[in-house]
């Protein structure tokens, strides 16, 4: 390999035992235990794709077609493994299409590492080509970031930047690191120890509070537990069910929650919140003790915050203390890691059962079900929507090797409320931030994770329409195990919805075409499968599943289904729509 | 918006930070983020190389949750909102007058408020305070019919008396102690459980 010397030099040291900074940032990925990236080359990064050449058998790196497909697939490879996601940029227009992944992961608690080139530092702030402050742009959605200006910080900046995205609240850290800073050479030094606050990184159990919270549940009459993304984060479940077992308390879980707690389990009641079931709802309204573990009482999970579980004393468990009390007041708050929490409490909790609350809880549940609207399916021949998740969740029931991952919006919330989940990291979903377009490129990230897994995505036509060109980007990388099913409406069904319940069928910007999906499948060189009769969804979706290689269902379902029950934006939990005229 | 009576309408916050580029940046955004107004803010070395402290009054009910937050900040090494502790606030004022024939009574308001007289020009006197925030607002007042021509505040400064936990080199004895080991992903995933607890 013949390379120029102002380029980066080869992979071994020079003789001075120097690197250049480029070379500094792949040896440290591969400290960190990266496998993979992902990312998109431009002028401020080529010195760091330039010596990412050096190190291609220990990094992998996929080149995505936008970089916020990027970024969104690092958040699927996090998501699903628990493991740092990476993703790379370059400065300006780069930098800044990695903004949206960025926020994405900020607002789930996506352990993230986005590295962005930087113009040289002697043209930082003269508005250079591609100059963009990227530092300044992603303060408020970062748990921290930096710009590198001197090689020789390279390795501790990498270092800290890997432990803060994966320590405590995990989140998404920037490293913005000038052309001048890659090219560079520097003897380094790896050895320099981490020099961060307490309070930011260690800190012990308040066992006290955890022994009168768990007096306070175990004493309750009508105690609820709600699980949230920490179980999953922290790999709570195993404890959160012994747990859930011993004393017999019910089981809520989040949208982020969705497999922290199987739902075929006695006492799994499903999802609360906006889209929650009725019995849940009314469940929460009336309980006397909610305990709140690694959920942070989203506004779409509490309604009207003054109205939420008026009769309730709430214990909250969360790993970041700034969570504790920030929208509901607390009678007993705890910081911890849930499972560390959960481990505490087992050792405290004595055995015990709810069967009384539970079965008023379960009489509400047959009281309210048959109302629900996919129980009700209208005599007609049009595909409906929830035929769709029938399919999908039938055919999930006979697997174990699946993981799912849905976008934003109507199918987010059907898939969320008609599909039975039961493990840990296989519901992955962009529930924060609400971003359209996560799913293809998520599924991407995931399916090179778990290449041995078949990855579904469940997306609707509008978002698919966001970031579907990562299908090129699955066909390059030869990903034969991701499986996309659109709910193709011809609408933003979820903003319609809205439209239609709350002002007065004024569709206003929602209607939506398309592409025919099947042909664009087909320019793409993947598989695809168009759906309009209920009767054809289960075989569509088998012939996916066995089908070898990426495929794209095309699932005209009816345009104008609702997804129901729903709480109206702002209103209590109490109130309920569970059709278009009546509320529960 | 009503308030309990008494119940003061801005908070001082005080707060230890690392000296590094973008801190102040990181902190205030925060309170921009949510439309707080800063009354006031005062940046400098700390008695501890590399920490700086921070003082902050802010226009704002409720400051618990802007605390928490700050307090999250990789380089916040502490905050404290100090407004029902017992402490001392101070600010400096560089203030020009107009001065003429009246300069003897000018100096006079001076010498009551034991303000110094920093420079005299032609026909100004530059003015220097420091003081309690109502000194200074008194000062300024009695300045105003002689025809302020330029005033400047340093922002209000707070320290709270008697010993506190505020002491800047025990939080960075605190750091050295707590850094944590250098480890391996594989070694973090299986100790990450247990480390993170309560304060």
């Amino acid at each position: 390999m013949t390379l120029s010397a102002n380029a980066g030099g080869a992979k071994d040291p020079g003789a001075d035992g120097s690197r250049t900074g480029a070379q500094l940032i792949c040896e440290a990925l591969v400290r960190e235990g990266v496998e993979i990236m992902f990312g998109i080359p431009g002028g401020a990064i080529m010195p760091f794709y330039h010596a990412m050449w050096e190190y291609r058998d220990q990094l992998r790196h996929v080149l995505c077609r936008h970089e916020q497909g990027a970024g969104h697939a690092a958040e699927g490879y996090a998501r699903t493994t628990g493991r740092v996601g990476v993703c790379i940029a370059t400065s300006g227009p780069g930098a800044t299409n990695l903004v949206t992944p960025i926020a994405d992961a900020w607002m789930d608690s996506t352990p993230m590492i986005a590295i962005t080139g930087q113009v040289s530092s002697a043209a930082l702030g003269t508005d250079a080509f591609q100059e963009t402050d990227i530092t300044g742009i992603t303060v408020p959605i970062t748990k921290h970031n930096y710009l590198v200006q001197n090689v020789e910080d390279i390795p501790y900046v990498i270092k800290e930047a890997f432990y803060l995205a994966r320590s405590g609240r995990p989140g998404p850290v920037l490293i913005d690191v000038t052309k001048d800073a890659q090219q560079a050479r520097t003897i380094p030094r790896w050895d320099r120890p981490l020099r961060l606050p307490r309070h930011k990184s260690v800190g012990v159990l308040d066992r006290g509070a955890v022994e009168r919270a768990t007096a306070l549940l175990v004493g309750a009459q009508r105690p609820l537990i709600m699980a949230g993304n920490g179980v999953i984060q922290s790999g709570g479940a195993a404890e959160l069910r012994a747990f859930a077992e011993r004393t017999g308390i019910p089981v809520i879980t989040t949208l982020h929650g969705k497999g922290a707690f199987p739902e075929s389990h006695e006492l799994s009641l499903g999802m609360s919140g906006m889209h929650g079931w009725v019995h849940v709802n009314k469940a929460i309204q009336e309980c006397d003790v909610l305990f709140n573990i690694g959920g942070r009482f989203d506004d779409r999970v509490t309604g009207k915050v003054s109205t939420f579980a008026p009769r309730a004393q709430i214990i909250h468990v969360d790993i970041d203390p700034s969570e504790i009390g920030k929208v509901v007041p607390t009678s007993i708050g705890i910081r911890g890691d849930a499972r560390a929490t959960l481990v505490c409490m087992l050792e405290v909790a004595p055995a015990g059962n709810k069967q009384e609350w539970l079965g008023r809880i379960r009489a509400n549940q047959r009281e309210h079900e048959p109302h629900q609207a996919y129980r009700r399916r209208p005599d007609t021949p049009t595909l409906m929507p929830h035929d769709v998740f029938a399919s999908i969740d039938r055919a999930f029931r006979q697997r174990t090797g699946y993981r799912v991952v849905t976008d934003v919006g109507q199918h987010q919330m059907w898939a969320a409320q008609l599909i039975e989940w039961g493990r840990p990291r296989t519901h992955i979903t962009s529930g924060g931030a609400g971003t359209m377009g996560f799913s293809i490129p998520a599924a991407l990230g995931a399916a090179l994770a778990f290449p041995n897994e078949t990855i579904w995505v469940i997306v609707g036509d509008g978002g698919f329409q966001m970031t579907n060109q990562e299908i090129a980007t699955m066909v390059q990388e030869d990903v034969r195990n991701v499986k996309i099913a659109v709910i193709n409406n011809g609408y933003l069904g979820m903003v319609r919805q809205w439209q239609e319940l709350f002002e007065g069928a004024r569709y206003s910007g929602t209607k939506l075409s398309g592409p025919d999906i099947t042909m664009l499948a087909q320019a793409y060189g993947v598989l695809g499968i168009k759906v309009e009769r209920p009767e054809d969804a289960d075989a569509a979706i088998e012939s996916a599943w066995a089908h070898d290689g990426p495929v794209v269902i095309d699932f005209r379902v009816e345009r104008e289904a609702n997804v129901f029950p729903i709480v109206p934006a702002g209103q209590s939990i109490s109130n309920m729509m569970v059709t278009a005229t009546a509320n529960a | 918006m009503k308030r309990a009576s008494g119940f003061p309408r801005t908070h001082t916050i005080v707060a230890l930070l690392q000296d590094h580029p973008g801190v102040l940046h990181r902190a205030v955004s925060l309170l921009r983020r949510r439309g707080y107004n800063i009354a006031s803010l005062a940046v400098g070395r700390s008695e501890v190389e590399g920490v700086s402290r921070m003082t902050l009054v802010v226009e704002q009910e409720d400051v618990v949750q802007v605390v928490k937050q700050l307090n999250r900040l990789v380089e916040v090494l502490q905050v404290d909102d100090v407004t029902h502790d017992p402490t001392i606030e101070r600010e400096v004022i560089l203030v020009k007058v107009a001065a003429g024939g009246n300069m003897q009574s000018i100096v006079s308001v001076a010498l009551g408020y034991g303000a110094m007289i920093a420079d005299v020009g032609m026909g100004t006197m530059l003015l220097e305070l420091s003081g309690s925030p109502a000194k200074v607002e008194g000062f300024l007042q009695r300045l105003t019919p002689f025809g302020i021509l330029e005033a400047t505040r340093t922002g209000r400064i707070a320290m709270v008396r008697g010993r506190t936990t505020h002491s800047a080199s025990e939080l960075l004895s605190d750091l050295v102690a707590s850094a944590p080991i250098a480890q391996s992903p594989e070694q973090w995933l299986s100790q990450a459980d247990g480390i993170n607890g309560t304060n």
